[in-house]
């Protein structure tokens, strides 16, 4: 095989590899990827029942109650709408009243069924979804009361 | 003073590269040895100034210098010596500290042990070293200083993250910065063999161990990073393909097709300008892994406190270096002629072909990662994209992979015979079929892939003893030759075997415990008792306590199997008395075929309407195999890293040429 050939046999071999990938990647885009929303996303209808959706916002004052069965309910706000949100299982260590906080489920009626709530590590962190939802809706400024001044944004 | 101490260290370590990174290059280019020569106590300089400041802010940090505010930030008096160590390097400031440490160190170990480098390119080397270097000392001074004081000092500090107050993550940074930092070498070596020109057999031998030693590092530190999160996280799983941890697993992937293309540069002068653009991809991976940890652009379950304009900063830094390099690949790369011609049916072939799926795989990654900040860019709408993408996709490329890896190495050089291969390899074929049989028969509710995992595992796993058979001439000249054999084989084949068997135990791992686990979630009653995967899980209570600096809840759990007792876990949760941030600490009893694993939560009724604790209890199948494959790899490394072909800085260019042509 001359030296040409054996290039195009590796060029034919990548170029396919590519293409698998390609495809793969098309098809699993099609229904793995996941949307963020925000409580007034699903108050004005833009999320369809039963897809695999994200959901962000505050954990409301006041809002969280066990329930039997390892069932906790809650509510996210983004200080315009307030959505119900169930989930079973351990809640992640940081999930508290009043802090961001990221869902994963399905919407089923007006109940917002998580599968997922997602664990941060650090108190601080504002996962920038959240900050970018609650900045829309008007809630959230720079440097307002949800960080602490003290740790973890004030060096510079 | 100790705080102004580091800084000036740190100014000067600055000042250092500058001119490391100048006057040796210009040197190189005149042919003036009086330059060059400034490289190698320049970088030795660089390295002492960097561990001048990094020993004053771990001084800092051990005697509790509430008057900086790094420290008062991230510590406390109370803390265990241990993590006032560890403190240095879990927040911002101290990681990029460590992060220049690790490249300086790198550096002078060119200057110290690259005694036999041709004198331009050790010139050249240590002055591309000096340039990442004099980014990051711009980066850390202007946007990052951990040496800031903080006036009035407060009595006491801020304590540090309790999730990083653990052993495994203690040395995780280190190791993952060491990694990380460590394909600088490969990436220094590559731009200055484009300046050259030049690409041969001894520059492979030069570049080999330093992109192995880093391999073996960023091995370690990704195992490590996913052993903290399956113990300390509590949600029994050990990778969620997240941001962070694909900014690791990237340049691993790039690194590890480096490392084998490496090899065919060293052993067959050929594949050089895609080695090169491999060097320069791992080494931007691994600067994107930076930007992507250090800056928070994307929504990470690993993700810590972080500040936007600092990663503008990493951006530019990230731009210049990839940009910079790739131009230069495209204008100097076309010069690098190969002479050795192989077959596609060839161990050179075998090993292309891991390459092509190893960026292939790269690339997924890549796009699966930043495709949230690009459809953001262009307004698209907000996603996050999961594990669920990632499995389809990054699961299909690399199982051909796993079917070739066990082909390639009884394949010759130039030209090899793949039915020959492929009938000698026939026990690795009844392996596979006996490990699907198996895995069907034993677990019956498994998903398919489940299946397909074990038989590749079997596969690999005997057709690397067939190579090693084959090579040792096992059924030719009976075992007590082949015994003697043994003894001699080079350590870097032993390096390779054992790295290929921990690949197959590491995949028998993630198949048993990706596709097999058992979860169960309720409220239990002391005395309620739970089965799961044959298991019963008795729940005896729980009681509170004291810690060193946290207060907890144990619970215990008694784990029995057929009416006998095998263990008694006690799981907690703890709440830090500093920062009021509760973690929870998983009770696990790790066995050969899966780990018990059991969690507390928080009080709830039962639906009987006792009171209770929320508690999550896993079966975690093979799940210690994954780990103990990943030191079986990392094993390999380190073994083949010792042989005396690779031993640092071991050949001279002319000889090794000679010696390669020689030698296979």
């Amino acid at each position: 095989m001359k030296r040409k050939h054996k290039r195009l046999t590796f060029a034919a071999i990548g170029l396919g590899l590519l293409g698998v990938a390609a495809a793969l990647v098309l098809t699993a885009f099609e229904d793995s990827i996941v949307f963020f929303h925000s409580p007034t996303d699903i108050a004005e209808g833009k999320v369809k029942i039963d897809r695999r959706v994200r959901l962000g916002g505050l954990v409301e004052e006041g809002s969280v109650q066990k329930q039997a069965s390892a069932v906790t309910a809650f509510r996210i706000t983004d200080g315009a709408n307030v959505i119900d949100v169930t989930y079973r299982g351990i809640l992640p260590d940081l999930f508290r009243e009043g802090q961001g906080v990221v869902t994963e489920g399905r919407l089923q009626g007006s109940l917002f069924v998580a599968e997922e709530v997602l664990a941060k590590h650090d108190e601080n962190y504002m996962p920038p979804e959240v900050a970018d939802a609650l900045k829309k809706s008007g809630r959230w400024q720079e440097g307002s009361d949800q960080k602490h001044p003290s740790k973890g944004e004030s060096a510079k | 003073m100790i705080a102004e101490l580091g800084h000036f260290a740190l100014i000067l370590a600055l000042f250092v590269s500058a001119v490391q990174a100048t006057l040796p290059l210009i040197g190189a280019h005149r042919g003036d040895a009086g330059w060059m020569a400034v490289a190698r106590p320049a970088a030795l300089m660089q390295f002492l100034l960097v561990a001048v400041a990094f020993g004053c802010l771990m001084n800092l940090y051990i005697t509790s210098d509430f008057s900086v505010l790094n420290v008062a930030q991230n510590s406390h008096t109370d803390k265990p010596l241990i993590y006032k160590i560890s403190g240095v390097w879990g927040n911002h400031e101290g990681s990029m500290l460590l992060w220049v440490l690790i490249l300086a160190l790198f550096g002078s170990a060119v200057a110290a042990f690259g005694a036999n480098l041709p004198p331009s390119l050790r010139a050249r080397v240590l002055s591309i070293q000096a340039l990442i270097a004099v980014g990051f000392y711009l980066f850390i001074l202007l946007t990052s200083n951990p040496f800031e004081r903080l006036i009035p000092a407060p009595i006491n500090g801020n304590d540090l993250n309790p999730l990083l107050q653990d052993p495994g993550l203690a040395f995780h940074p280190p190791m993952l910065y060491l990694g990380y930092v460590g394909f600088s070498m490969a990436f220094s070596f590559a731009i200055a063999a484009l300046i050259e020109g030049r690409v041969d057999a001894a520059w492979a031998r030069w570049v080999r161990p330093w992109t192995l030693a880093a391999w073996c590092f960023l091995t370690a530190g990704i195992g490590l990073g996913s052993w903290w999160a399956y113990y300390e996280l509590g949600w029994g799983g050990w990778w969620y393909w997240d941001p962070v941890e694909n900014a690791s697993f990237m340049p691993w992937l790039a690194g590890t097709a480096l490392l084998h293309s490496a090899t065919v540069v060293e052993k067959r002068d050929t594949l050089k300008g895609w080695t090169i653009l491999l060097a320069i991809i791992t080494f931007s991976m691994s600067l994107l892994g930076t930007f992507l940890v250090r800056s928070g652009v994307l929504t990470s379950v690993h993700a810590f406190a972080t500040d936007p304009t600092r990663g503008v900063f990493i951006l530019i830094l990230l731009i210049i270096v990839i940009g910079g390099s790739l131009a230069l690949y495209a204008w100097r790369g076309p010069q690098l002629i190969s002479t050795g011609l192989f077959q596609p049916i060839s161990r050179e072939g075998g090993l292309l072909f891991n390459n092509l799926v190893m960026a292939t795989a790269t690339a997924v990654v890549l796009l699966g990662t930043l495709y949230p900040l690009l459809l953001d860019a262009v307004g698209g709408g907000k996603v996050s994209v999961g594990p669920p993408f990632f499995n389809a996709v990054f699961i299909p490329i690399m199982l051909p992979m796993i079917v070739v890896m066990a082909v390639g190495p009884m394949l010759n050089w130039k030209r090899g015979d793949w039915r020959a291969a492929v009938t000698r390899l026939w026990p690795a074929m009844v392996a596979a079929l006996l490990a699907a049989v198996g895995a069907w028969a034993l677990v019956t509710d498994g998903p398919f892939l489940g299946i397909v995992g074990m038989a590749l595992a079997a596969w690999l796993a005997v057709g690397t003893l067939v190579e090693l058979t084959e090579r040792l001439r096992l059924r030719r000249d009976g075992l007590g030759r082949a015994l003697g054999r043994l003894a001699r084989q080079p350590r870097a084949s032993w390096g390779m075997t054992l790295a290929h068997l921990g690949l197959a135990v590491t995949i028998a791992g993630m198949t048993g415990a990706g596709a097999w686990v058992k979860e169960s979630i309720q409220v239990m009653a002391p005395g309620d008792t739970v089965t799961l995967a044959g298991y019963e899980f008795r729940f005896d209570g729980a009681q509170d306590g004291q810690g060193p600096n946290y207060a907890f809840t144990a619970g215990h759990f008694t784990v029995s199997k057929g009416g006998r007792v095998l263990v008694v876990l006690d799981p907690e949760k703890r709440v830090y008395n500093v920062s009021g941030q509760p973690t929870t600490e998983a009770g696990i009893e790790p066995t050969l075929l899966g780990d018990i694993y059991a969690v507390i939560g928080d009080r709830g009724t039962t639906p009987e309407g006792k009171p209770g604790f929320v508690t999550r209890l896993y079966f975690n199948p093979l799940v210690a195999w994954m780990w103990g494959g990943l030191m079986i790899m990392i094993a390999g490394g380190a073994l083949s890293l010792s042989d005396r072909r690779h031993r640092v800085g071991a050949p001279a260019r002319r000889a090794a040429v000679a010696q390669t042509a020689g030698a296979d």
